[in-house]
């Protein structure tokens, strides 16, 4: 408990700052605390059809982008993580596909797709899925010769030495690519959203500036960050339930 | 007896370095034998060629019997960490029904003194353990052949001198072929029923030694028996010791290099 109250003290005591000085400047641009959080009340709970109409609609998008990404990210990764010709092949492809910023392709995808959910899919699935893929192939890279060796002279199928072997021995750079590529997809579901549509966190967002209404684009922002960090919490519990095989200390291990 | 490998005129090349100059020899069921010879001469290169992890240059390997185990020198590697002890002793056998696999692992983790062991992961147990948890999996594998690569040189000496009657057990018990590769003239006189002196790189046959002593062994008075003594200074001299040789050190980097390019399966 103690250790929690000390981790937190400095976000409480930043906020407290913010408080102070938010009051004493009286600037409409910056609400203190206190009005955002009342904002925000009457935003989300107060009228829950905001809930159900921009925030789950994002939230959902967010997951899906994601998933999507992760599911080829990890399937394409395995592949060229053990294909030393289709690396070569794909190498250079992929380099100057990871380097075009995915925003400047959001003009593309309208063209593509149109305004609306598989636009914005699109423009997830772009962004984050270089991180998933790239860490994946080098997670499949790093089997271990003698593991190789092993799977090789026991001669198990193909499914059991991608599933069983590869995929375990990649998970924790999987993960690694996993987490960066979620908070990738909440920067990339808002900038979806920010053209084109009138739904979701990033059009409110939006529409609030447009209208004046400053403390509620801050409450969007609050709500961004919670929700970045609500996801990545949720992660990093399942990291540790998946990749708890892993030795965890030196002492534990004995050589 | 019948033959349980057979190795005709079996020869390797790496680019100009030629690892194994010509091997025939064979051995028989139930038989242990032990390949010894100086450091970097092309053992590895030997069992990676019996074993099939590379095709050799020239020559023929034909073991009777569809499926060899190997036992690696490195346990920690060679075992899955994200498995527990009983997973991996399992690892080789998915293609069989569950039970039947579970029966087996249970089964081979006794012989090997691992019973109680089974829910734990490897990483937690000691290098000797793990070794043995090696040795369970291939012989739950229920090889032709079992192939050992330098199984003991990465424990304590008394733990090898543990895992080394292990082995003359689990073998007797289970009337197991064995082929021990080491480089350890003293472990292969001990093991062997019979031992097989390399020479250096291009590794030749330079003698085929029939060792005559009981089949019961025991690590003190089994040492000092004069026959194993003899038989020990005969290897060596074969072997000699003592003579360096600058091709080694050249041939086994040419080794390494060639070993870390393998393609896997």
């Amino acid at each position: 408990m103690n250790k929690f109250l000390q981790r937190w003290s400095v976000f409480a005591g930043l906020i407290i700052v913010w408080q102070v000085l938010g009051v004493a400047a009286d600037d409409p641009f910056f609400p203190p605390p206190s009005e955002i959080v009342e904002a925000a009340w009457e935003w989300w709970v107060l009228e829950p059809e905001n809930v159900t109409e921009h925030v789950l609609p994002s939230i959902g998008r967010l997951l899906s982008g994601w998933a999507i990404a992760s599911v080829i990210g990890i399937a394409l990764g395995l592949l060229l993580g053990r294909s030393d010709r289709a690396m070569e092949y794909a190498g250079p492809l992929l380099v100057f596909l990871r380097s075009i910023p995915p925003p400047a392709l959001v003009p593309v995808f309208l063209l593509l797709f149109k305004a609306g959910t598989s636009m914005q899919l699109a423009t997830i699935v772009f962004g984050v899925i270089w991180p998933v893929l790239l860490n994946t192939v080098d997670g499949a890279r790093s089997v271990d010769v003698t593991k190789v060796d092993t799977s090789a002279v026991f001669r198990i199928p193909r499914h059991q030495w991608v599933l069983g072997v590869v995929l375990p021995a990649a998970s924790p750079k999987i993960f690694a690519g996993l987490r960066v590529s979620l908070s990738l997809s909440l920067v990339l579901m808002v900038i979806s959203e920010l053209v084109g549509t009138d739904n979701g966190i990033g059009s409110q967002l939006m529409t609030a500036q447009r209208e004046f209404d400053y403390t509620r684009m801050w409450a969007g922002i609050v709500l961004l960050g919670v929700l970045g960090y609500g996801l990545n919490t949720a992660l990093l519990a399942v990291e540790r339930r998946a990749l708890a095989w892993q030795p965890r200390s030196r002492d534990e291990q004995h050589a | 007896m019948s033959n349980m490998l057979e190795v005709a005129d079996l020869g390797h090349t790496y680019g100009d370095y030629e690892a194994i100059g010509g091997l025939t020899f064979t051995v028989r069921a139930g038989e242990l034998v032990c390949v010894v010879g100086p450091s970097g001469c092309g053992k590895s290169t030997l069992l990676r060629t019996i074993s099939g992890l590379i095709t050799p240059s020239r020559g023929d390997v034909s073991l009777k019997g569809s499926h060899l185990a190997v036992v690696f020198q490195d346990y920690q590697r060679s075992l899955f960490p994200w498995l527990t002890v009983q997973g991996n002793v399992e690892f080789p056998l998915r293609s069989l029904p569950r039970a039947e696999r579970r029966a087996r692992a249970a089964e081979a983790l006794e012989w090997v003194g691992l019973g109680k062991a089974a829910k734990k992961r490897p990483w937690q147990l000691s290098g000797g353990m793990q070794q043995r948890v090696a040795i369970a999996r291939a012989l739950a594998y229920r090889p032709a052949l079992l192939l050992m690569d330098e199984p003991f040189a990465s424990v304590d000496a008394q733990t090898r001198f543990e895992l080394e009657d292990l082995l003359l057990r689990v073998r007797r018990e289970h009337d197991t072929t064995v082929l021990v590769v080491t480089h350890d003239i003293d472990e292969s006189v001990y093991l062997g029923d019979r031992i097989l002196v390399l020479s250096n790189s291009p590794a030749r046959l330079v003698a085929d030694l029939d060792v005559p002593l009981p089949a019961e062994r025991d690590q003190v008075t089994t040492r000092t028996d004069e026959a194993f003594v003899a038989l020990r200074s005969k290897v060596a001299r074969l072997l000699n010791v003592g003579k360096p040789s600058i091709d080694v050190e050249k041939w086994a980097a040419a080794e390494r290099e060639s070993l870390s390019e393998t393609v896997p399966s």
